[in-house]
C-alpha cells in the first residue's frame, strides 16, 4: 500500500552494560506522520540517532529509502530537530537558518525564499532581526522548528518539537505539519504530549527496549479496549510490568 | 562552500563576543607592558657590605666598585647585629690576616656580587703593591725602559640591539608565539566544547556537512585571528616597547599563523577530552605550562640533556626557535624552514585525528 522510506530491522543498541535497544523492528511508510511515543529513558532518541547514523547500533540494520544508513548524502533530504534547541545564540535569527541552509547546501536565491517561508509556518517572521540570545524559550523552539524545515526534505523527524509552545502556536504546527505530509512528507515526531499523540496517524509504542504497538490510534484504542492514547500507554506499561514480575 | 559558511559563522560569533575579543587582543598587550617593566632593569643590584677590622685602603677600592657600597662597624657582633635587621647583605670581617665573610644570602645575585666585589678589590691592593714595589726597582735602574703608562679603552659593538637589550629583548620572540598558542587554544577548545555540549554540533552533522569541512573552517576563522593577534602584538613590540625586529616581518606574521592553525587542532583535541568549560581550563597546566618552560624563555641549554628531550615534541619550542632567529639574528626563510616542516606535521597529524575524532559524533 505504501513505500517503506524508514526500515529499522533488529536493531539492538546497548550503552555498556545496559541494553536500551533489545530488538526494534520499525517500519516507516512515505507520506505519513508516525508518532514515536515511550516513557523517558526508553530509547526514543536512540532510535533517532540511529537513524540519522549518529550512532551506531550493535547488531541490526537501518534503511533510508532503500540504502543503508550511516549515509552522509542522504542527510540532505531528512530535516532533523533535536530535543535542545541547538542554536547559535550570538547570530540573529536570519544568520542560524542562513547557517544551516548552507550546510543543507541551498542556494542563495532559493535560500531566501525558504527562510521567509518557514519563519511563516513557525511566525517569527518579525523576530529575524533579533539576536537569538534575546529570544524566550518558545521563540527558540520555534525557530529550531523552522531550521528542520529548511531544505527539500523528504522525511522530517522532531524530536519532542512542541515542548515550551503555546497551545494556539502548538495547534498551528500541527496543521502545518499535516500540511506537509498532504505533499507527501514522511514525519516522524516523538512525544510526550499524548493528545498530539491522537493527531498522528501511526501510533509506535516503545516499551521495554521493543516496539510493542504499532498501529493507528483508533486501531490502537480498540486493541487495548480504551478510549484515549494516555490509557492505551498506561495499560500497556502496567501489562509489561506484570510480564516482568510473571518472568 | 559550507567551509567558507562555518569560517563565516565562528568569526561574526567571535566579533560579537567583545569581552573574549579584548582578552586576545588587549591581554598580550597588558601582559608584555608589564614584562618590559619587570624584566628591563639592567642588572642593577645595589649590594650594602659591613667591613670590621678591614684595612681603608681595601675599603676605598671596594667602593670604587659600582652598585657597592661599604660600612664600618666597630665589632662583629654590631655588624652581625645589622646583617640579622636586614641592614646589610654581608659582614667581611678581617681577622688574623683572613677574611671571614657572612652572607645574608637571602638573593643570590647579592652573594655573587659580594664575593666578585671582594676578590675584585684584593686583585686591585695586590696590583697597586706590585706597582709600587716596580717602581722602586726601576729608580734603582736607571737604564730600564719607561713604561708607558697608557691603559687600553674597550668599544664595544651590538650585533643585536644595544648596551640596553636585556632578558625582555631575548623573550619578546618567544612571548609573541606564546600568546598566540594560548589563546587560540583556550577559546577554539571553548567554543567546540560549546558548540558539542549545546547540541549544535550534532545539529551541523546531521546535515550533508563533512567533518573535515566543519575543522576546515575552524581553521579559516582563528587563523585570521591569529594573523590580526599577531600584527598587534607586533606593532606593539616594535613601536611602543622599542624592541628591534631584525628579519622580515611577514615571516613572523607566517610562523605565528601555523602556529595558530596548530594550537587550534590542539584545542579542538583536547576539548574532545573535556566535558565542561572547567575541564578545559585543567588543561592548562598540562598543557601550556610545559610548553612555556621548555619554548626557550629558560635557555635549553642550562638543561640536562634527558629533559631537553622533552622539548622535542611541544610546538612551542619550533615556533620559538623560528621566531629567536627572525627577530634577533634576521633569519631568512630558508633558515626557519625546517621550524616551519616540524610545525607543519604537527598540525596535519592533530587535523587528522581531528577529523577522524567527529567520527565519534557521526559514524560518516
Amino acid at each position: 500500500m505504501f513505500n517503506t522510506v524508514i526500515s529499522l530491522n533488529q536493531i539492538v543498541k546497548k550503552f555498556g552494560k545496559q541494553t536500551v535497544l533489545r530488538d526494534v523492528n520499525f517500519q516507516v511508510p512515505s507520506g505519513r506522520i508516525i508518532g514515536l511515543i515511550g516513557p523517558s529513558g526508553a530509547g526514543k532518541s536512540t532510535i533517532i540517532k540511529i537513524i540519522l547514523g549518529m550512532e551506531t547500533p550493535d547488531s541490526g540494520q537501518t534503511r533510508i529509502f532503500n540504502q543503508i544508513m550511516p549515509n552522509r548524502k542522504l542527510l540532505g533530504k531528512i530535516g532533523y530537530m533535536a530535543q535542545s534547541d541547538a542554536l547559535y545564540e550570538q547570530l540573529t535569527g536570519q544568520e542560524n537558518l542562513q547557517f544551516y541552509a548552507d550546510m543543507k547546501g541551498i542556494k542563495k536565491d532559493q535560500a531566501q525564499v525558504q527562510i521567509k517561508n518557514v519563519a511563516q509556518v513557525v511566525d517569527l517572521t518579525n523576530n529575524l532581526g533579533k539576536r537569538v540570545s534575546g529570544y524566550s524559550g518558545g521563540m527558540k523552539r520555534r525557530l529550531s522548528l523552522a531550521i528542520a524545515l529548511l531544505g527539500f526534505n523528504q522525511i522530517l523527524i522532531l524530536d519532542e518539537p512542541t515542548v515550551g509552545v503555546d497551545p494556539a502556536l502548538r495547534r498551528k504546527i500541527w496543521w502545518e505539519l499535516q500540511n506537509l505530509r498532504n505533499q507527501g512528507m514522511t514525519i516522524l515526531v516523538t512525544t510526550h504530549v499524548m493528545d498530539e499523540a491522537e493527531l498522528t496517524d501511526d501510533v509506535a509504542l516503545l516499551l521495554g527496549g521493543q516496539i510493542i504497538a504499532y498501529n493507528d490510534p483508533y486501531s490502537l484504542k480498540q486493541q487495548y479496549q480504551v478510549n484515549s492514547i494516555e490509557d492505551v500507554f498506561l495499560k500497556a506499561e502496567a501489562q509489561q510490568n506484570e510480564n516482568n514480575i510473571y518472568r | 562552500m559550507r567551509t567558507i559558511s562555518i569560517a563565516k559563522r565562528v568569526a561574526k560569533e567571535l566579533l560579537r563576543d567583545k569581552r573574549t575579543l579584548m582578552l586576545m587582543f588587549l591581554a598580550p598587550i597588558l601582559i608584555l607592558f608589564l614584562m618590559k617593566l619587570v624584566f628591563s632593569v639592567n642588572s642593577t643590584t645595589d649590594v650594602n657590605i659591613a667591613t670590621v677590622n678591614v684595612k681603608s685602603s681595601l675599603i676605598k677600592n671596594l667602593d670604587k666598585i659600582s652598585h657597592i657600597e661599604t660600612k664600618t662597624y666597630s665589632s662583629d657582633k654590631k655588624a652581625q647585629q645589622a646583617l640579622d635587621d636586614q641592614k646589610i647583605d654581608a659582614v667581611i670581617n678581617y681577622h688574623n690576616s683572613d677574611f671571614y665573610v657572612t652572607y645574608a644570602n637571602t638573593d643570590a645575585s647579592k652573594t655573587n656580587a659580594t664575593k666578585a666585589a671582594l676578590k675584585m678589590s684584593l686583585m686591585l691592593t695586590t696590583i697597586k703593591k706590585l706597582q709600587s714595589t716596580l717602581q722602586k726597582i726601576q729608580a734603582r735602574m736607571p737604564n730600564a725602559p719607561k713604561e708607558e703608562n697608557k691603559q687600553s679603552k674597550i668599544h664595544n659593538y651590538y650585533k643585536y640591539g644595544d648596551s640596553q637589550t636585556n632578558f625582555f629583548d631575548k623573550i619578546v620572540p618567544i612571548l609573541m608565539g606564546f600568546f598566540v598558542f594560548f589563546f587560540v587554544f583556550l577559546i577554539s577548545g571553548m567554543a567546540l566544547l560549546k558548540e558539542r555540549t549545546s547540541g549544535t554540533l550534532n545539529r551541523l552533522l546531521a546535515t550533508p556537512v563533512k567533518r573535515s569541512e566543519i575543522v576546515f573552517g575552524y581553521m579559516l576563522s582563528y587563523g585570521g585571528l591569529a594573523i590580526v593577534q599577531t600584527l598587534i602584538i607586533v606593532v606593539f613590540t616594535i613601536w611602543a616597547l622599542n624592541v628591534e625586529v631584525v628579519g622580515n616581518i611577514l615571516y613572523v606574521i607566517l610562523i605565528n599563523f601555523v602556529l595558530a592553525l596548530v594550537a587550534l587542532a590542539f584545542g579542538i583535541l583536547m576539548s574532545t577530552f573535556a566535558k565542561s568549560e572547567f575541564q578545559m581550563m585543567q588543561f592548562i597546566p598540562l598543557v601550556i605550562v610545559p610548553q612555556i618552560f621548555f619554548s626557550g624563555i629558560i635557555p635549553l641549554d642550562s638543561m640536562a640533556n634527558g629533559v631537553k628531550v622533552i622539548s622535542y615534541i611541544l610546538p612551542l619550542k619550533y615556533a620559538g626557535d623560528a621566531l629567536t632567529n627572525i627577530v634577533m639574528s634576521g633569519a631568512g626563510f630558508i633558515k626557519i624552514v625546517p621550524e616551519i616542516g616540524v610545525l607543519l606535521v604537527f598540525l596535519i597529524v592533530l587535523t587528522g585525528l581531528n577529523i577522524v575524532g567527529l567520527r565519534k559524533y557521526r559514524k560518516v
